[in-house]
């Protein structure tokens, strides 16, 4: 018998009926609950005068739609402050935990999962939202799904799933220095396309993912959506295991040793079989910066806006065509001379105390640029205090950011943080689509070190010259 | 969920890949708490543009049930929104050569058939649409094809699954919760791995 991938291996472990000809019931491990995707779902349960099956197997928190400003004060918009009494509403009816405003472990939902120590090796885990992905990371099979498989997890902790096919990306060498994880990820988008991953699940594998932190697997996992895959996951090492050590919801001692040795068992097999393998090589990504209007439309700091004429496609000439018109970019305009008004530091994707040290280190000193204004959201209240507790606030305020409350924030916009029609922003966030961060606000995706600098050079730079 | 029946509708085209779910329904619309109601938030950005020329803007396509898009259709967020939004407004059917996989199962669990063609066939309903004024579409589930009233006809693929689901209509909560002997026996011979 052939070996299994890392994606087999949980997927088998978690089969609860399979029959010929139709998905299998996979079973659920954790299930995460924001407040946007769930009313509907808690509405369809009451409805149906049915329970949540297993609420020691759900947590929830508020993320999207908050306020980043002062907690103290009302929220002032109607439909947000609803959807989030909803939420606890729906939360004390159905017994399923909740990280409130106010609450100390409150934050993204995909920043609290790992941090909590809730997303484990090995395990299945969903949330109603895409970037559930980011939790693959831990070594988990963890995708999004919508309102509708929200409630059927709910209800019966399960969901049917074809099984999709696996992929494996090698990533081999030493990346270079001010390139982070980010560009890792922004630059395998741009060559495997926007779509190059539906259907499959990807393995990062190789060298370079060995060698990076946890928090920059999970921004590499958290972006994996954005390459169409629903779920993107490394295996867990000795790195995840010490990661995990000492978390909230990690057993200690020898209940810890025995789970360690469970979780090490999640890995794919020398001779496992993938339906899809490519390999890049670290030294060959650079600091990346996007143009257009999805993660895939992306090139290297030091290149220029591309030319529409340059793609042979006609479908996707005009839809290059499309893209700068919405960013007002001019093909050939050097990537370094686009002028920002904002940048925003934050998301799933990139606002963990090691995104926002990075991020720091390249303003210490400095200050902003008058023409642009600039935000800092910490992706938890945990996060915020630790970093808080390093002094990365001051660093931060005192180079002239905002520095804020935890929440989703500016990546969607859903609060009062958004762009006005025409401006441009430098954002940490996964999604340059046209809106995204306010109708009409143009979106280029950075990493954290980019962004910093591009704050206080009011344009992009490259920020290996910088660190030189 | 109403079983998905055969029908013959207006198709309006939107020529362009990669359309995302913010597109679909921006973010100011996911504060809602129902389902209900939400066309008036479908492609809002691009037909609240002042003298916009979005296709649903122009009278001919105001009455579609089927659209038609380029590759990719559905991409990005995983807001289930989108697809009551294009329900709501009256869409039955999405026509595209590819989907994003959460956009599809969401369409799935609503009543909205994704139709998989090949570039080549979808090129073809743009160029109907161009010819004919008021270019209609038939889409046959139980035979799987696509065809118009000019003799054009094309054969589609869909799972086994998914299309019973949709033609008898399956609530998948009540289909799972037969299971629930497994599911109990699953539950017992996998306890919970964190700690309380």
């Amino acid at each position: 018998m052939a070996g299994q991938t890392l994606f087999e291996k949980i997927w088998n472990s978690h089969v609860v009926f399979e029959a010929a000809g139709q998905p299998a019931l996979l079973y659920v491990d954790l299930h995460l609950v924001h407040e946007v995707t769930s009313p509907q779902a808690f509405e369809g349960l009451m409805k149906a005068g049915r329970k949540v099956r297993c609420p020691d197997r759900t947590f929830a928190t508020m993320d999207h739609n908050v306020p980043t400003t002062d907690r103290s004060l009302p929220i002032t918009d109607p439909d947000s402050k609803l959807q989030i009494e909803m939420m606890r509403k729906n939360c004390a009816h159905f017994g399923v935990r909740l990280y409130d405003l106010g609450s100390r472990e409150q934050g993204i939902v995909h920043v609290i999962g790992p941090e909590l120590g809730l997303s484990q090796p090995g395990m299945t885990i969903v949330c109603g939202d895409s970037h559930t992905a980011t939790h693959g990371a831990m070594g988990a099979l963890a995708f999004g799904i919508g309102t509708s498989e929200v409630e059927h997890v709910l209800a019966t902790q399960c969901l049917w799933q074809a099984k999709p096919k696996s992929m494996e990306i090698r990533i081999e060498g030493e990346l270079g220095l001010g390139v982070s994880a980010k560009d890792l990820i922004l630059g395998i988008i741009g060559r495997i396309t926007t779509d190059g991953g539906t259907g499959y699940v990807i393995e990062y594998r190789g060298s370079t993912i060995e060698a990076l932190s946890m928090e920059e697997r999970m921004t590499v996992c958290n972006m994996t959506i954005e390459g169409g895959a629903r779920a993107g996951m490394v295996a867990a090492d000795q790195k995840t295991v010490d990661y995990l050590r000492g978390r909230q919801f990690v057993p200690t001692g020898r209940q810890l040793d025995a789970l360690a040795e469970h979780w090490l068992a999640f890995r794919s097999d020398p001779d496992a079989r993938f339906d899809r393998s490519l390999t890049f090589e670290a030294p060959s990504f650079a600091p990346q910066v996007t143009w257009g209007t999805n993660p895939g439309m992306v090139s290297d700091v030091k290149s220029k806006v591309p030319d529409p004429a340059s793609f042979n496609d006609p479908t996707q000439r005009r839809a290059v065509e499309l893209a700068l018109d919405y960013m007002a970019l001019r093909p050939g305009t050097p990537i370094e001379d686009i002028r920002l008004d904002r940048v925003f530091i934050g998301s799933c994707t990139n606002a963990r105390v090691s995104d926002l040290k990075a991020a720091a280190e390249m303003v210490q000193g400095r200050k902003v640029a008058p023409s642009v204004r600039a935000l800092v959201v910490p992706g938890s209240q945990l996060v915020k205090n630790e970093a808080e507790a390093l002094g990365l606030d001051k660093i931060f305020t005192e180079a002239g950011f905002e520095w804020r409350e935890a929440g989703c924030s500016m990546c969607l916009g859903m609060n009062p943080d958004i762009l006005r029609p025409g401006e441009r922003c430098a954002s940490t966030s996964n999604r340059n689509f046209e809106g995204r961060q306010g109708a009409g606000g143009r979106t280029h995706l950075v990493s954290p070190i980019m962004a910093a600098a591009a704050a206080v050079a009011g344009h992009f730079v490259d920020v290996r010259e910088w660190t030189k | 969920m109403e079983p998905f029946k055969n029908f013959t509708g207006l198709v309006a085209p939107l020529d362009r890949p990669n359309v995302d779910t913010d597109q679909i329904i921006p973010k100011q619309f996911l504060k809602a708490v129902v389902r209900t109601g939400l066309a008036a938030g479908l492609f809002y950005d691009w037909r609240k543009q002042p003298d916009s020329q979005f296709v649903l803007e122009q009278p001919r396509f105001r009455n579609s049930s089927i659209l038609v898009a380029r590759s990719n259709f559905g991409c990005g967020s995983s807001r289930e929104h989108a697809v009551w939004a294009l329900a709501d407004y009256g869409f039955r059917a999405v026509i595209a050569p590819s989907f994003a996989d959460i956009f599809r199962n969401n369409c799935l669990k609503n009543g909205v058939l994704t139709v998989i063609l090949k570039p080549g066939e979808i090129d073809a309903i743009f160029a109907a649409i161009k010819q004919h004024d008021n270019y209609q579409l038939t889409v046959d589930l139980p035979a799987q094809a696509v065809s118009d009233e000019f003799g054009w006809k094309v054969h589609f693929e869909i799972e086994p699954f998914p299309k019973k689901c949709l033609l008898e209509g399956l609530d998948d909560i009540a289909l799972t919760l037969a299971h629930e002997r497994e599911i109990a026996s699953y539950e017992k011979t996998h306890p919970v791995l964190y700690r309380f």
